[in-house]
């Protein structure tokens, strides 16, 4: 297992894991339509979910749009 | 009522809804439809499991093109970040460009601002800075290739309408990108005066979100926008100190 933080919170995650697997332990479910995700401060396009892993202590945001502005 | 263009693309409507502040999503909905605005802001945050419902199937039902923002930053390297990661979200390279200085005004950091703004422009970015009322400063933000600038009225969600409508002048007197007035709005006739003042557009969510009741705030503002644009289109009467009659002053009766 590997420990790392997704939105603030420590979690552990099957080593191997990708972002893709950081953004459903992020909560989001299905098709991840409207999401967004940066693995210590940098953004992963949606294209290379499946392929950037994650270390060990990664810093994982899980972003999606709310009312705001 | 005319409407406008940003970066060659056109809205009808110049009115564009923050969607911060309303108690729902189907507030939203309605006061976005009764506002007649063509887009919408939203902002970007970490994923709650437990919130309900989808905002951007209400903002998409209400045929509302979505203005992702960088709320909540301070710096110009994470509000760089935050509109990259709303670019992946939403599949849109427009922003509205926040970068804020403190928490309690929420004025921007013209600084940071700047260079957020030149990092994004060259990254591909139709940037729409949320900016300060200083005339160089919209000046400069146009020059690093800005689609449009968005001076406020006053500090966010203060209602306080525009405190000095002679910088607003000289912004809009200098632009020839769009200037949308953003922030400060509190009533009808704020958005009215930023029209007079010749904005092309106006940018509020407080004033309406946070009204007793948003969906008729929504509608006078739809309104105020229009009445506003039309006026300055028709050429207001020049202001004088003295009274100019407007009946004839020959052939009045003698009757003494």
């Amino acid at each position: 297992m590997i420990a790392l933080v997704i939105n603030g919170e420590p979690r552990e995650l099957p080593d191997g894991a990708c972002a893709a697997d950081g953004v459903r332990a992020g909560g989001v479910e299905g098709d991840a339509r409207g999401v967004a995700v940066a693995v210590d401060g940098e953004v992963v396009p949606r294209g290379e979910w499946q392929t950037t892993s994650l270390a060990q202590g990664a810093r994982v945001e899980v972003l999606q749009a709310v009312q705001g502005g | 009522m005319s409407g406008f263009e940003i970066a060659g693309r056109t809205f009808a409507s110049r009115l564009i809804i923050g969607t911060g502040g309303f108690r729902s999503h189907e507030i939203v909905g309605e006061a976005v439809r009764a506002s007649g605005a063509d887009v919408a802001t939203v902002a970007m945050r970490r994923v709650d499991p437990a919130s309900r419902g989808s905002l951007l199937e209400v903002l998409s039902d209400a045929g509302c093109f979505l203005l992702p923002n960088t709320a909540g930053c301070f710096t110009a390297r994470d509000a760089v970040t935050t509109a990259r990661l709303a670019r992946e979200a939403l599949e849109t390279e427009w922003v509205k460009l926040e970068v804020i200085g403190d928490d309690k005004t929420l004025l921007p950091d013209a600084a940071e601002l700047l260079d957020a703004a030149a990092t994004l422009v060259a990254d591909g970015f139709t940037v729409l800075p949320y900016t300060n009322d200083d005339p160089v400063l919209a000046q400069r933000l146009e020059s690093v290739g800005c689609a449009a600038v968005m001076p406020l009225g006053s500090p966010i969600g203060s209602g306080m309408g525009i405190r000095n409508p002679y910088n607003l002048s000289l912004i809009v007197a200098n632009a020839t990108v769009p200037v949308i007035l953003d922030a400060g709005i509190g009533t009808a006739s704020d958005a009215a005066l930023a029209m007079e003042a010749g904005c092309a557009g106006v940018l509020l969510a407080s004033a309406i979100s946070r009204a007793e009741d948003p969906v008729a705030m929504a509608t006078a503002m739809r309104k105020a926008v229009e009445a506003g644009y039309e006026a300055r289109s028709a050429g207001r009467i020049p202001r004088r100190l003295y009274g100019q009659p407007s009946s004839p002053v020959d052939g009045v009766a003698e009757l003494a």
